[in-house]
């Protein structure tokens, strides 16, 4: 008999938590707007955690002698409000710094409780399937027949106007999109191997659920977060405009568009820079989400 | 075709039911009961409370009460309005062509524009046309469209004086409505220039509630087309030396719209949802506007009606553009 060598294929392929992340990096950072989108983010982020150092001034001192002062460019404007000020002279740059820390606020309690509600029950559909599944996505059906704002909308007239309200509305209007994910990740999990394996070894369902299988479904969900951050900045912001979310004086970007409403044609100022701050982190939010999917989405995934 | 017109219905009916469901439950988990509500600030006393909660049926246990409002749904009732008297049904009816006539131009202006924007972008990947689509979709896509329309309104309607701030139609022209749509009505009323006054109003909200679809439709156009385009048939019609139009006019964008088709038909909830804020802000004499405006007047039973039927009228619609999806492709209906 021959002597046969044995060629072991060994992948040497680096692993572990770093491995992954510089994986990411390099699809993520191959899209440019994404990046840009990502350090925007990380500006806004750091403005609002510093809010109260950076702005100049408190975000609901009024200063009456100067009420819609133009920004400091235009004539009668004062390099003491940078952007202006509004009808009851509060300074627009202050208030628009602090308004940042609602927006982000918004975004994480809404993507959080969502997510949270959202994985739990496509986890429980995906699952066990049957009519547990059917009960759930029939619940779902039901939340996703209305279109989301006017269903917030009348949340909100059922809980009473608020920023907390106006959150729980959102994120109850949100988690359907991430149950339909989970679930569908979850069936598709569900029929490999290594899940077999696990129940053979006889794992108990819980375990088998959260630290088995939920982990190979976070990609879309992860991407899923990114978007849904974006819209909740919206809806809140469309809420407050419409005197549902915030309530007057938070500096809450929409509730403080709804305030400038009235002086569109005198105060150009107090309604463009609150829509443009809106807008650029949303815009923001959603490029780092494009970029998200591309580093995540497995079917582009070339390796 | 008829069975899976059942199937996607058997699916649909226990939906509808659900949505009765809520809006049922809605008026009921509001603070206070509902005669209280209506009494508003006024109040009442103990035994005409107790009379009217008879009268209106709330004393009876919970479950024949969701019975009476079925039968009252199915008998074509919706409610009452608190503030004017009249059935929620008359009002929504009398304004709902309000909100499909923004609603079609709206829709009108996103095809228009996002279609030929997604099909170019894709023929030219890469190119500075596409970044440029790509990121002023995006930008639509983010846009909020609240202050999107205050921003045209400073610029057309402040800074340039081109179109009126709010309404349908000046109030120098008055006519019947016949169909509701002001484009139309303005025509047939034969009045001179009031067409164009109903134009002027119509086109800024229009431009408004259409951003949000337009972006999408051309992010869908593109990424659908990109899809066709890398297919073997494609570059067999190419092989085969047919120019550039007749592959991507003809050959490519027929499978290509499959995928738009379904997303405009989805757009139906999101144009409802920006209804709501268009309305608003342009004073439009809509639905949703109407909704707005009811939940700030505590018209609650208008309300549940109005939150009723425009979950019916998303879903009716939903329902048909999976048919129709059926209807062009085969394959589907006879999948699962």
């Amino acid at each position: 008999m021959s002597e046969i060598s044995i060629q072991e294929v060994v992948d040497n392929r680096p692993t572990g938590f770093r491995a992954v992340l510089s994986e990411f990096w390099s699809y993520f950072s191959e899209n440019r707007g994404a990046v840009v989108g990502l350090i925007f983010f990380i500006g806004v982020v750091l403005i609002a955690v510093f809010a109260d150092f950076i702005a100049p001034h408190a975000p609901n001192q009024q200063y009456r002698e100067a009420l819609l002062q133009p920004p400091f460019w235009q004539a009668g404007g004062d390099i003491k409000f940078p952007l202006g000020t509004d009808a009851i002279g509060r300074d627009m740059l202050s208030r628009l710094i602090h308004g940042s820390q609602y927006s982000l606020f918004i975004g994480c309690i809404v993507v959080s409780l969502s997510l949270a509600a959202g994985v739990i029950l496509g986890l429980l559909a995906g699952f066990f399937r049957g009519r547990v599944d059917t009960f759930i996505m029939r619940i779902m059906d039901i939340v996703l027949a209305f279109p989301s704002l006017l269903l917030a909308l009348v949340l909100v007239a059922v809980l009473g106007p608020s920023l907390i309200n106006a959150m729980i509305a959102i994120a109850i209007v949100q988690q359907p999109h991430y149950v339909r994910l989970t679930r569908a990740a979850v069936m598709t999990e569900m029929t490999k191997d290594y899940v077999t394996a696990a129940r053979v070894i006889g794992i108990r369902s819980l375990r088998l659920m959260f630290v088995t299988i939920l982990p190979n479904c976070m990609a879309p969900l992860i991407v899923q977060a990114a978007l849904s951050f974006s819209t909740a900045i919206l809806d809140a912001a469309a809420l407050g405009f419409l005197g549902m979310g915030a309530q007057p004086p938070t500096p809450e970007w929409g509730t403080m568009l709804a305030e400038a409403r009235e002086f569109i044609l005198r105060a150009w100022w107090v309604v463009t820079f609150p829509g443009v701050a809106i807008l650029t982190t949303v815009l923001a939010i959603n490029m780092m989400g494009d970029g998200l999917r591309d580093a995540l989405d497995p079917k582009l995934k070339r390796s | 075709m008829f069975v899976y017109f059942l199937k996607k219905l058997i699916v649909v009916l226990p939906t509808f039911f659900g949505v009765t469901l809520v809006a049922f439950v809605f008026i009921r988990t509001l603070p206070g009961d509902p005669v209280m509500l209506m009494a508003g600030e006024r109040g009442m006393s103990e035994e005409r409370h107790v009379e009217l909660m008879a009268e209106m049926g709330f004393d009876k246990p919970i479950l024949v009460q969701y019975g009476v409002y079925l039968k009252q749904l199915a008998g074509g009732n919706f409610g009452t309005s608190i503030i004017t008297k009249q059935p929620v049904l008359k009002e929504f009816t009398a304004l709902f062509p309000a909100t499909v006539e923004l609603s079609l131009c709206a829709m009108l202006i996103a095809v228009f524009f996002g279609l030929p924007a997604g099909m170019i972008a894709a023929t030219r990947r890469g190119s500075a046309f596409d970044h440029s689509v790509m990121t002023a979709a995006l930008t639509g896509y983010s846009m909020p469209i609240f202050w999107w329309g205050l921003l045209l309104i400073i610029f057309f309607s402040g800074i340039l004086g081109w179109t009126p701030v709010s309404g349908r139609v000046s109030l120098l022209y008055f006519f019947e409505p016949v169909t509701g749509f002001m484009l139309i009505d303005s025509l047939l009323s034969g009045q001179a220039g009031a067409f164009s006054s109903a134009v002027s109003h119509l086109i800024l909200p229009a431009i408004v509630l259409g951003t949000i679809p337009l972006a999408v439709i051309a992010r869908q156009t593109r990424s659908a087309m990109l899809e066709v385009l890398s297919e073997d048939y494609v570059r067999t019609a190419r092989a085969k030396g047919l120019g550039p139009m007749r592959v991507i006019g003809l050959h490519a964008l027929r499978n290509a719209m499959i995928p738009v088709i379904t997303v405009i038909g989805l757009q139906v909830g999101v144009l409802f949802a920006g209804a709501i804020l268009t309305e608003t802000i342009f004073s439009w004499p809509g639905i949703g506007k109407w909704m707005v405006d009811s939940i700030f007047r505590r018209d609650y039973p208008a309300v549940q009606g109005g939150l009723l039927l425009i979950a019916a009228i998303v879903m009716i619609v939903n329902l048909v553009v999976d048919l129709l999806y059926g209807l062009i492709n085969p394959q589907i209906r006879h999948t699962d």
